[in-house]
């Protein structure tokens, strides 16, 4: 909505979030959805993808071929997902994961 | 007509001819390959074709003509990955996970494959059993869970059995076919409304997507220096060597002589669709780089080009 003219509109209240993004071959998909979940995240947003990394071979171009998922959450839930990939996928599996911080706006809803 | 008319047949096929204009538009770097979502569009089709076609036929063959050949594909499902196994662990010296990573890929059947060989023997003129293409349902699955079996020994870090079972039973690929050959059985002749759809593009289909697969397929060739000198030579040689068995078992089991030609493809050809994605799961830690290379960039081509006429040509030496 325009705010009337000359005044500024009031701010806007954010939470301090933790985005937590993945990377990961296709096949994956399922179980990193799973993961996502189980460990407590409210939601996600999946986009397929592709790119090159030191791994390189795909099982499946059927599948396709990256899958990303994006997730805000507490710094505990991000901790959970990070320590489960890493523990069971890193070693097999091309994976990628960082966390961010970002201001979310209805923060309260992620937590 | 010789050996050498059917090769040249075989090759002069618009779908032979449109894999080697993909494997020429990579190899010239022009960027060919179609969009993800149509690429496995077009794979759903025409696995959902074969099956169809396959239970349609399945429903009207008597009993005792199919029990012979469809004991063959349960026979050779179990056995094939076993001894493709023993190869790989003993000539090749491999590791026993990245063996039976590449046991379950030539055990397995590859679809297209089948398919080029009924287009191959149509182009020939050589008549064969409708129901052939169900039997590649059967084919499919064993090989998969025979050589999982085999590496659950050795791997450290298997999936769970009950979540190997639903990746390779629930796999989109098995249930296309199996789901196509149980719709087919049981809509018999009103089959016949699908039919425009499902039988008369099916052919142009299969050709855009070996345009595809010949773009994909040489792709991976960059890879066959991480498979090495002999999985190369295993890529040529196990083919010949399952299409032999292959058409000796198809003539045991009492089929005609394209039925045999098309069963010893089945047996010589590598699955790329449904099994790297059971293996990928079941055993994370065989390289994909492997059982990839081999089957799509060497034994596809290889038998798509040169393996079914001469898969042919022994089945009519059998026959004779």
């Amino acid at each position: 909505m325009q705010s009337p003219a000359g005044s500024t509109p009031d701010p806007v209240r954010t939470v301090a979030l933790k985005r937590v993004t993945i990377v990961g071959e296709a096949v994956l998909e399922k179980r990193l959805v799973a993961l996502v979940r189980d460990a407590g995240a409210k939601g996600f947003t999946r986009l397929a993808c592709s790119g090159e990394g030191s791994r390189g071979v795909r099982a499946s171009d059927w599948e396709g071929a990256n899958v990303k998922l994006e997730t805000l959450v507490s710094a505990e839930v991000a901790n959970v997902i990070l320590a489960t990939l890493a523990r069971d996928y890193f070693e097999h599996f091309a994976v990628v994961a960082y966390v961010d911080e970002v201001h979310v706006v209805r923060g309260d809803k992620y937590v | 007509m010789d050996s050498l008319d059917l090769v040249r047949l075989n090759l002069a096929s618009p779908m032979v001819l449109g894999f080697v204009l993909g494997i020429v538009a990579t190899l010239l770097k022009s960027e060919l390959k179609l969009p993800e979502a149509l690429h496995s569009g077009l794979s759903s089709y025409l696995l959902l074709a074969i099956g169809l076609k396959g239970g349609g036929e399945l429903a009207k063959a008597p009993l005792d003509e199919l029990s012979g050949p469809l004991l063959a594909t349960l026979a050779i499902g179990v056995t094939s990955p076993i001894w493709c196994f023993a190869a790989l662990r003993t000539f090749g010296k491999l590791g026993v996970v990245d063996a039976a990573a590449i046991a379950a890929h030539y055990g397995s059947v590859s679809v297209v494959t089948f398919t080029a060989c009924g287009t191959f023997l149509d182009g020939a003129q050589v008549g064969y059993e409708g129901f052939m293409s169900a039997l590649v349902a059967f084919l499919e699955v064993p090989a998969i869970v025979v050589a999982i079996l085999l590496a659950r020994r050795a791997s450290t870090s298997a999936a769970p059995w009950g979540e190997t079972l639903r990746e390779v039973l629930g796999g989109k690929s098995n249930l296309l076919l199996c789901g196509g050959v149980a719709i087919g059985a049981l809509a018999g002749p009103s089959l016949e409304q699908v039919k425009p759809f499902f039988v008369d593009p099916f052919k142009g289909v299969l050709t855009l997507f070996l345009i595809d697969m010949g773009a994909l397929a040489a792709r991976r060739l960059s890879d066959l220096r991480a498979a090495g000198g002999f999985l190369a030579g295993f890529a040529l040689v196990m083919p010949l060597v399952n299409g032999a068995i292959g058409a000796m078992l198809g003539e045991f089991a009492g089929l005609s002589l394209g039925g045999t030609t098309i069963f010893a493809t089945m047996v010589a050809s590598a699955s790329y669709i449904a099994a790297p994605v059971a293996v990928r799961i079941a055993l994370p830690e065989a390289n994909p780089a492997l059982y990839l290379t081999s089957s799509l960039a060497i034994t596809f081509p290889f038998n798509l080009t040169v393996g079914i006429p001469v898969y042919h040509a022994i089945a009519r030496w059998l026959h004779a």
